[in-house]
């Protein structure tokens, strides 16, 4: 394996990568409030074909993001109206949000299908661009990937060392002590479901306006519940998430790659791998001893209502 | 008394006959993806807009969408066949079980299933010569490739694609000797993301041609964007890649949609298994880019009208496997059920078939 064709697998590996951090980055901040929000595939439709046909209409990609974020952050508004005010069940809710989601992104995708956009051209970032190999694998991507790179970074300073990212972990630790001390649990957690909501409508984009910039049904292909097992598998952790992300683009494009030299690998099995690693995971997480290291939120997935404290 | 009532029930059971004449044939169709795939089952729902064209208001059809294969399936075709659907079409490989387990508790309905090999007494099978399009895409490739290399992105090691790879290597071996494949299995029928790294993955491994087996048009998009061609699979999807698009070869169910359902109705049909292709216009060669040299364009006709007319098989002895053994004869052309069982790779193909 060539130097050239190395550095092009790992440069493929972040873009493949990329919108599985998206989406997860989400899904992480949602957790942490204490809530599991399996509808991210329904999200991440939405905000593909909400994102492709505003960008094909306005010909702005950048307008086509901020459709898809906005959308994005509605469908999960549905969803925190439903579990956080109507007391609904998280995974059923979750389950229902992506069946409907997949139903209306195809509903109304099918006035675009078999358009395309340009899509965002590669920008290489002056400087950083020229540092050999690291240039090439990381600074010549879109913007899309760059703003991957600034919210993980955000991300990770506001989770670990602001008095913001202390109130979410509070409140999905412990809602009923963090609404003891004055904090508001259902508004802290209706924030964090929008923004998983926002960050799953830019993963969609970038899947409708990057990666294959066009719109075709369920061209997610199950890559919203791949980032479900990515937030196990980083055990909610934003460092690991960004990792994991890059971790699961370069398995998938390795078996490819390959393939193309001759070597047999059973594509079954690769496939099977992240969810094999996220099993491993959810394993040991379930063992008590382990459960806080890993950080699991210890109120995940239950319900918190404020009038049945005293 | 005894005469009355008979001539009554013979009376009514003639109105009943008649009354059925009038009633238009219903027809159902189950999909295994969305019908906004833009490729396989995109394709089979305008055969079934094409059939309702043809017959107008003799026929009611109805579809099913996005159907696992497996026990989902089942209960899909059992609600059809109870909705009353006298012709059901269910149009992909893992329906095959679950269309003849229904099959058998709902005799008077006639089942036809895609690509299978099950039949009975009210089953049967059809399937695309699909090689046909890839002997085709095979010459085009090899005359066109700088590289001399083409990229086979595959689904799954079944004889279909087994085969198709096949003759798209023998194909573009006939007019560029020095032509080499490379194959890359994506396991997937439909998944645009990985389609894209596929294709790509294969550009950076010197591929300047791709060829699918796959039906999302993102890896013509993919070769768009890096100034290489691709050959459009199951649909026309020229409109994808205005450069890279060499043409396309597209499935056209119309006429054996119309065949059946007129069989059915004339109480003619009978379970077989028909493979149709160039020949009955099951399989099309679309939109051929004026950008293609006039010699290649003119190569692509040519070989297409060949293969029509019945002058080329592309299965035609004597072709040895990658292993030396002589697998078809020489003079000897591989009939439909040893076509249905291609499980080598021709000789020169290096990769071994995943299992």
């Amino acid at each position: 394996m060539d130097a050239d064709l190395l550095t092009q697998i790992l440069f493929a590996a972040i873009k493949t990568g990329t919108p599985l951090l998206f989406i997860a980055l989400g899904e992480v901040i949602c957790e942490k409030s204490g809530i599991l929000n399996l509808g991210q595939e329904g999200m991440m439709l939405m905000g593909a074909v909400v994102g492709f046909i505003a960008a094909y209409s306005t010909g702005s990609m950048g307008l086509g993001v901020l459709g898809a974020v906005i959308m994005g952050a509605f469908m999960s508004l549905i969803f925190a109206v439903l579990v956080l005010q109507l007391g609904a069940n998280q995974v059923a809710t979750g389950l229902a949000l992506t069946i409907f989601g997949t139903g209306l992104s195809a509903f109304i995708g099918s006035s675009v299908v078999g358009q395309t956009l340009p899509g965002f051209a590669p920008i290489a970032l002056p400087v950083l661009s020229n540092i050999p190999f690291i240039g090439d694998i990381f600074f010549k991507h879109d913007i899309l990937v760059y703003l991957s790179f600034v919210m993980t970074f955000v991300l990770y300073i506001v989770v670990n060392k602001t008095r913001l990212g202390l109130t979410l972990k509070a409140v999905g630790e412990n809602p009923n002590a963090a609404n003891a001390i004055g904090i508001k649990v259902l508004q802290v957690r209706y924030l964090a479901i929008m923004f998983g909501g926002a960050m799953a409508g830019i993963s969609g984009a970038y899947m409708s306006l990057v990666y294959t910039p066009m719109w075709v049904e369920n061209m997610t292909a199950g890559r919203g519940w791949i980032a479900l097992a990515l937030v196990v598998f980083a055990s909610w952790r934003i460092g690991r998430i960004m990792l994991g992300a890059y971790l699961f683009g370069l398995a998938s494009i390795m078996h490819l790659v390959l393939q193309g030299f001759g070597w047999s690998i059973s594509p079954n099995l690769l496939a099977m791998l992240p969810y094999v690693a996220t099993v491993i995971v959810m394993v040991i997480i379930s063992a008590d001893q382990f459960k806080e290291k890993l950080l699991a939120p210890r109120s995940l997935g239950k319900p918190f209502d404020p009038r049945n404290m005293a | 008394m005894k005469m009355k009532s008979l001539l009554l029930c013979l009376g009514l059971l003639a109105g009943a006959s008649a009354v059925q004449a009038d009633d238009p044939l219903k027809v159902g169709f189950v999909y295994v993806g969305p019908v906004g795939d833009l490729g396989w089952s995109y394709e089979h729902d305008l055969g079934r807009i094409g059939l309702e064209k043809h017959f107008g208001d003799k026929v009611e059809t109805t579809y099913v969408e996005n159907v696992p294969e497996g026990a989902d399936a089942e209960r899909v075709i059992t609600q059809l066949a109870k909705a009353g659907n006298d012709l059901i079409f269910t149009t992909s490989f893992g329906f095959m079980n679950p269309t003849v387990k229904v099959a058998k508790r709902f005799p008077k309905v006639t089942f036809e299933h895609a690509t299978g090999y099950k039949r009975s007494r009210n089953v049967g099978t059809y399937v695309l010569r699909t090689y046909e399009g890839r002997y085709v895409s095979g010459v085009a490739a090899g005359m066109m490739t700088k590289t001399n290399t083409i990229g086979y992105i595959a689904s799954f090691p079944i004889p279909e694609v087994i085969r198709d790879i096949n003759t798209v290597y023998m194909s573009a071996k006939k007019v560029n000797p020095d032509v080499k494949i490379k194959i890359v299995w994506v396991n997937s029928w439909y998944d645009p993301g990985k389609e894209t790294d596929a294709a790509n993955a294969l550009m950076d491994q010197g591929a300047d041609i791709i060829v699918q087996h796959t039906d999302s048009p993102a890896p013509l998009i993919a070769a768009e964007k890096r100034g290489m061609k691709a050959i459009g699979q199951a649909s026309n999807m020229s409109k994808f890649a205005k450069e890279a698009h060499m043409f396309s070869v597209r499935d056209n169910w119309t006429p054996y949609y119309v065949s059946v359902a007129e069989a059915v109705m004339n109480n003619t049909w009978e379970p077989k298994d028909f493979w149709g292709g160039f020949k009955e216009d099951m399989l099309t060669i679309e939109s051929i880019n004026p950008n293609l040299p006039a010699d290649v364009q003119a190569k692509i006709k040519e070989t297409y009208a060949a293969i029509k007319s019945g002058e080329l098989k592309p299965f035609t002895g004597p072709i040895k496997d990658n292993k030396g053994n002589i697998v078809v004869p020489a003079g000897h052309s591989l009939t439909d059920e040893e076509l249905a069982q291609v499980n080598w790779y021709v000789e020169g193909i290096t990769d071994e078939i995943p299992r």
